[in-house]
């Protein structure tokens, strides 16, 4: 058995993939640099990343694949699961064995559960768009810490970038520690450092002076809709994990109900 | 000077704002009864770097009765003229009453949006004066948002019974969706709960809208340059329970609508009981959900899954069962037709399957291709096969159930299966 050893990007991936061909190694895993521990039975390889390896392969499956299934491969990559890298080998072995696209045979494990993965990644995209909350905060910039299950910023950029095209914006994720800014013109991932003291989870003390008055208008919504006759917490826990709750201002709010 | 005059301002900016959370829970809980909240179907696109579009039906928050929140939804005043046995903003029933002015209907809806709390704005109205003058608020916001604001999120617009073509005209330049409700299931009903209406007035805003998108998706096609006209169609919606009509009439009116009034949803609201009139069931009578969940089920068959209305109720079967879904009662009384073989059938008849959806359907078509499907690989698909097994044959499987009389099925699947509505059902179960 062979670990090749990658830097844990996209194209670091597909890097490895090229080099398990190119080596032409018997058994391969694909290992993350930082989980990655030596193992006196197998053999190690690392790889370094290179982006025309990386082009190679992407190209060769965009001939073999449609555009939706190489987005599909991307999508299951950010879930960020444990041995995602090894499914997405296999596929990929799969794909460049067969001369038409194996994108639908769900009967081959490995397309299944990319297929699944991405379903799952697309889910919790969808939720970001839904469940991102701005505060407007001084310096006209809105401003909304995440916390998503995968890591699917890369996805949502195109979202925001089109629907809030006339305002400056910044979506954090605090688990990841890196954000998307957009000013107005292009978006750009941003990493910050604050300090122990300093909460990213509490920007009340940047608050633009009318943000409070919109947030206690959103509450006031959020209960006035409700339909207490109708009530079904099991429904609505269910389409609003709790786990979302701490960045939503209509929870924060209401959550006393539970 | 300076200090005094800044406390000035936050002292009437939280006055301000008290009333205007007030206002706005007035409004929003007359609107609630409004069930609609689609904003999905339009494809206005960001225009010259403004705010938003309507590309995508997203659901912002989901309300404690589990119900989405996709729109601000909210009545430009609850104020009316009417009088109608149903509605919470009734003229004799004793609420408080409100009204938003133009200006504070613009800045909610800009500022809940640039927050991502919405999709756009709903805006319905209690009637004032009269319908073309209620009509004229509505669309005044709704170009506002467009023109002063370059605001390109959803907006949908109900249209008042009896306003005047000239109004609807521009309401659908500015509106994504515009709908008018029929409230009632019959003209019987309508005339009993709503005396102050007419059937008519509200079909007749129906017929023009239908109409004028006609034209508008014809000269599109030839003239790209041709604005939007209400480019998310229109809905209806019905309340439920309220009055006696059975499924099959119900359905029936639904089914007109789609056909001849090409319209994009029928609503279905479970009558919520808020008065004490006769004519209605009294408050604490429970909100007739279950119904209300079959008969969308069936208007789900009837719109995607290629089911014709007699298939699903006719003169003799008037009623949806309660304890099934209206595609397993369907299949139950068509045994003759089953079993399907999930290798070879077409995705039409697959997709008739108690138990089997359309994505799970177009799956197992693209996926046979490559190798012969077990149930074993339909149970990796996610496929929940307790109903779907009774009906399917694939590799592997020898039909077992053909010996068994549709109620003896019908019994058996909803004892091995669990039904979110089973503790409505229970006792009767217990019969058996």
């Amino acid at each position: 058995m062979t670990n090749i050893i990658y830097d844990g990007s996209f194209e670091g991936l597909l890097t490895a993939v090229f080099e398990a061909y190119e080596y032409k190694f018997e058994q391969v895993k694909i290992v993350l640099q930082k989980h990655f521990q030596p193992s006196p039975f197998d053999k190690e390889h690392r790889c370094i990343t290179d982006e025309r390896k990386a082009e190679r392969v992407w190209k060769g499956l965009k001939q073999k694949l449609s555009a939706a299934a190489c987005a599909q491969l991307y999508k299951a990559f950010l879930s960020e699961d444990a041995g995602i890298e090894n499914t997405l080998l296999q596929y990929i072995q799969h794909a460049f064995s067969h001369p038409q696209s194996i994108e639908s045979d769900f009967s081959h494990p490995a397309v299944l559960l990319v297929s699944r993965t991405a379903k799952k990644v697309y889910r919790e995209k969808h939720r970001m768009e839904a469940f991102i909350r701005f505060q407007l905060v001084k310096d006209n910039l809105y401003y909304a810490i995440c916390q998503p299950d995968f890591n699917v910023l890369p996805l949502i950029e195109k979202h925001f970038k089109d629907r809030y095209a006339d305002q400056r914006w910044l979506i954090f994720d605090s688990y990841r520690k890196y954000g998307i800014y957009y000013d107005l013109t292009e978006v750009n991932n941003v990493e910050f450092t604050f300090s122990e003291d300093s909460s990213t989870d509490d920007a009340s003390s940047a608050w633009h002076e009318s943000e409070e008055m919109y947030q206690v208008l959103w509450q006031q919504y959020f209960s006035s809709v409700n339909i207490a006759a109708r009530k079904n917490t099991k429904l609505h826990v269910q389409h609003m994990p709790k786990r979302y709750w701490k960045y939503l201002p209509e929870k924060k709010a209401g959550s006393k109900d539970f | 000077m300076f200090s005094i005059f800044a406390v000035g301002t936050i002292a009437n900016t939280i006055r301000m704002s008290d009333r205007n959370v007030e206002k706005l829970s007035i409004l929003a809980d007359a609107a609630k009864y409004d069930v609609s909240c689609s904003s999905s179907g339009s494809d206005r696109k960001n225009a010259n770097k403004g705010l938003g579009n309507a590309s995508n039906g997203i659901c912002h928050a989901y309300t404690e009765d589990g119900r989405c929140v996709s729109l601000l939804k909210i009545l430009l005043t609850n104020h009316c003229i009417f009088d109608c046995a149903y509605c919470v903003s009734r003229k004799s029933n004793d609420v408080k009453r409100a009204a938003f002015t133009v200006q504070e209907v613009v800045d909610l809806t800009i500022n809940f949006y640039r927050r991502n709390y919405i999709e756009g704005l709903f805006l319905s109205s209690g009637i004032f004066k009269n319908a073309d003058f209620t009509m004229e608020r509505l669309v005044r916001i709704a170009k506002k948002l467009r023109l002063e604001e370059n605001f390109h999120g959803y907006i949908h617009l109900k249209a008042i019974p009896g306003a005047s073509d000239e109004l609807l005209k521009e309401a659908g330049l500015y509106a994504d969706r515009l709908s008018v409700n029929v409230e009632m299931p019959t003209e019987q009903s309508l005339k009993l709960l709503a005396p102050d209406k007419n059937r008519q007035d509200m079909l007749s805003p129906m017929k023009y809208l239908k109409n004028a998108i006609i034209e508008n998706r014809a000269d599109k096609k030839v003239f790209k340059t041709t604005p939007l006209f209400a480019p998310a169609g229109q809905s209806t919606q019905m309340v439920i329970g309220a009055t006696p009509e059975s499924d099959l009439q119900i359905l029936w009116m639904a089914n007109q609508f789609y056909e001849k009034m090409n319209l994009k949803r029928v609503y279905y609201s479970g009558y919520v009981p808020i008065s004490n009139d006769n004519r209605l069931p009294a408050i604490g009578t429970p909100v007739p959900m279950i119904r209300e969940n079959r008969l969308y089920q069936a208007d789900w068959l009837m719109r995607f899954y290629g089911f014709k209305l007699n298939e699903i109720v006719d003169p003799a079967n008037p009623l949806l069962d309660m304890d099934i879904d209206p595609k397993l009662s369907w299949a139950l009384r068509n045994m003759q037709l089953f079993p399907v073989d999930i290798n070879k059938a077409d995705l039409a008849l697959i997709m008739r399957i108690p138990g089997i959806g359309i994505p799970s359907a177009r799956k197992i078509v693209a996926a046979r291709k490559f190798s012969t499907l077990t149930l074993d690989h339909l149970k990796k698909f996610g496929i929940a096969l307790n109903k779907a097994k009774h009906f399917i044959t694939c590799k592997g499987t020898s039909w077992m159930q053909k010996e068994m009389h549709p109620l003896q099925l019908k019994q058996h699947i909803l004892q091995t299966s669990v039904s979110k509505y089973a503790p409505n059902f229970s006792p009767q179960l217990k019969l058996f």
